[in-house]
């Protein structure tokens, strides 16, 4: 049998895709590296040193001489740095497991759905997420402030009487990630239960386990495989969250995203943006190395 | 249909209620004549009035919209061969380092992507703006096509591939005459999702182009931090009703294409 691949046309189809990622995600990386090792300058760029391909081997020695870890140790050293990695994760974690927790009846429910309406409920789950990001955070702006209609309506049914402060705090925060992000939990969480055979709870029943015995023997762990992957898709991208604790979040609110922000557009302090960068990536690792096995493992099982 | 008890119509009807009610309150109230956006003051469409004078919002949607139609149709090119790499080619070297750059982009979040993206400009002393914009959303979104696609060339049977080969079609007619065909559908919405991912971004494309160009999010974004005006309602209600649109025509072609294929087959099949 002749297959496709032999031919110049195979290595045509791996190496265009192949060499566009090492040039536009990878050697990228490896730059933010090289930067964080220099420092703040009052120049164009803003860091120093910079390379230029005109230099000569000496300029380069020298230029290697002067890069050095100061950044990450100023990292180490300011507690508000500390403070912001750490109130990311804790934000992140808390917003996965509120996902969590609201997109588990969703998918469950989407998933003993009769079968002709499932596409549609599908379709239905996954429309908010084409629709603007920014325009579903901006929206709950106006829902969230003192004066917003979540307020208007608890005030006009007599269950307070003070308007609650929930716009520029933590609890805003957790509302616009959980919102923002629930496709991403609920989609993995169905296709994990609906492909889920409904005999083998009847099995267990019979057998006299209770519907949440059940649940808790044969189901969850049969959606584990959902679970896990709904659970990156939100925590990894939520860690790094810049737009919804800009937009709703206060003072007390400390992400490293708006950080790395302030120090890039606030500051311009570029070498110390990149090191937030790569302590964050660093930090990121696990996780994405843990997902990316997982998806391998799910495209082994497709096959 | 005994399981789709009352407790499972609750939580779905909860979930979408919670997903489409902020964004339903949105589209009312750009309607809204008051120039508190949180006060009802009757019925109006002069927010529509006023964005459509509004220079600055026209060009910004109109370079936004050109950024995404490039954008997805080069990452729906790329994403698809690497589709195939991923499924096609188990053995090669480097395939570890490859379908990790696939998948890393999906979760990666946008302020590193972004600013790795902007320190690699400067270092090749690109000028940032348009070009530089359509390059990052390329990269981020291609992955996100590669993945679409993949699913599909998954469930493909290989066995027709194999037989156009046997009968001596060259690989590449073979992929534009078998291939490409069957896994069209997914091309296709790998391309619609390319798309509104790049009409949506907001903080890659700011890293992407420094001084150079704004986007619609962009604008978006500086006027939401400046305070809420009412014309942002619009325009969004304009975005979320071109999306609806757009989705559902979507659907429907797919549809039409899955019935006008499986009539196709049965008769391939009949004759």
């Amino acid at each position: 049998m002749k297959s496709l691949g032999s031919s110049l046309y195979q290595r045509l189809v791996i190496i265009i895709p192949y060499v566009w990622l090492l040039l536009f995600f990878l050697v990228p990386f490896l730059i933010v590296f090289r930067i964080s090792l220099s420092t703040k300058a009052l120049s164009i760029p803003p860091y120093d040193p910079s390379f230029n391909w005109s230099d000569s081997f000496s300029d380069w020695w020298d230029k290697l001489q002067t890069m050095s870890f100061d950044n990450y140790t100023w990292l180490a050293g300011d507690p508000l740095y500390m403070n912001a990695y750490l109130g990311s994760l804790k934000i992140a974690g808390i917003s996965t497991l509120l996902t969590l927790l609201i997109a588990y009846p969703i998918a469950y429910g989407m998933a003993q759905a009769p079968r002709t309406i499932r596409p549609t409920l599908l379709m239905l789950v996954i429309l908010p997420f084409w629709t603007s990001f920014l325009i579903r955070v901006y929206s709950w702006m106006s829902i969230l402030s003192t004066t917003g209609l979540l307020n208007q309506l608890l005030m006009g049914l007599g269950i307070i009487h003070e308007p609650l402060v929930i716009l520029n705090t933590n609890a805003a925060v957790y509302i616009g990630m959980v919102y923002s992000y629930l496709p991403f939990m609920v989609l993995p969480l169905y296709s994990a239960l609906e492909k889920m055979d409904g005999t083998l709870i009847e099995a267990a029943q019979d057998l006299g386990c209770t519907a949440i015995g059940a649940f808790w023997r044969v189901t969850f762990p049969l959606s584990l495989p959902g679970v896990i992957a709904g659970c990156m898709l939100v925590f990894i991208p939520a860690v790094g969250e810049f737009v919804i604790p800009d937009l709703l979040g206060g003072s007390e609110t400390l992400m490293i995203g708006k950080v790395l922000w302030t120090e890039f557009y606030g500051n311009t302090d570029w070498p110390l943006a990149s090191a937030v960068a790569t302590i964050l990536l660093l930090v990121l690792v696990v996780p994405i190395v843990f997902f990316q096995h997982f998806q391998a493992k799910a495209e082994e099982r497709g096959r | 249909m005994s399981r789709w008890s009352r407790f499972n119509i609750v939580s779905v009807t909860l979930g979408l209620a919670f997903l489409y009610l902020p964004i339903l309150l949105l589209v009312i109230y750009s309607f809204n004549s008051s120039r508190l956006v949180t006060v009802w003051g009757g019925f109006s469409t002069q927010w529509y009035v006023h964005l459509f004078s509004n220079d600055t919002m026209l060009s910004a949607a109109w370079l936004t919209v050109r950024i995404a139609l490039l954008s997805a149709t080069v990452a729906t090119v790329l994403g698809t061969l690497a589709a195939l790499t991923l499924v096609r080619y188990t053995r090669f070297r480097g395939r570890i380092l490859f379908s990790g750059m696939i998948y890393a982009p999906l979760v990666m979040p946008d302020v590193i992507t972004g600013l790795s993206l902007l320190l690699f400009f400067v270092t090749a002393g690109v000028d940032r703006g348009f070009w530089t914009i359509v390059m990052a959303h390329t990269t981020l979104t291609m992955c996100f096509v590669a993945v679409v696609v993949q699913s599909r060339l998954l469930t493909f049977d290989r066995s027709i591939e194999e037989a156009a080969l046997d009968l001596g079609a060259p690989p590449v007619r073979t992929f534009f005459e078998i291939t490409l065909p069957i896994i069209a559908p997914a091309v296709f919405s790998g391309w619609v999702l390319a798309l509104t991912l790049s009409l949506d971004d907001l903080v890659i494309a700011t890293f992407a182009s420094g001084a150079g160009a704004k986007t619609l999010p962009m604008l978006i974004y500086s006027q939401v931090k400046l305070g809420v005006t009412p014309e942002i309602n619009a325009i969004c209600t304009i975005l979320v009703g071109i999306v609806a649109i757009g989705v559902i025509c979507a659907s429907i072609a797919t549809k039409r294409y899955e019935v006008q294929r499986q009539r196709d087959e049965h008769a391939a099949a009949a004759g």
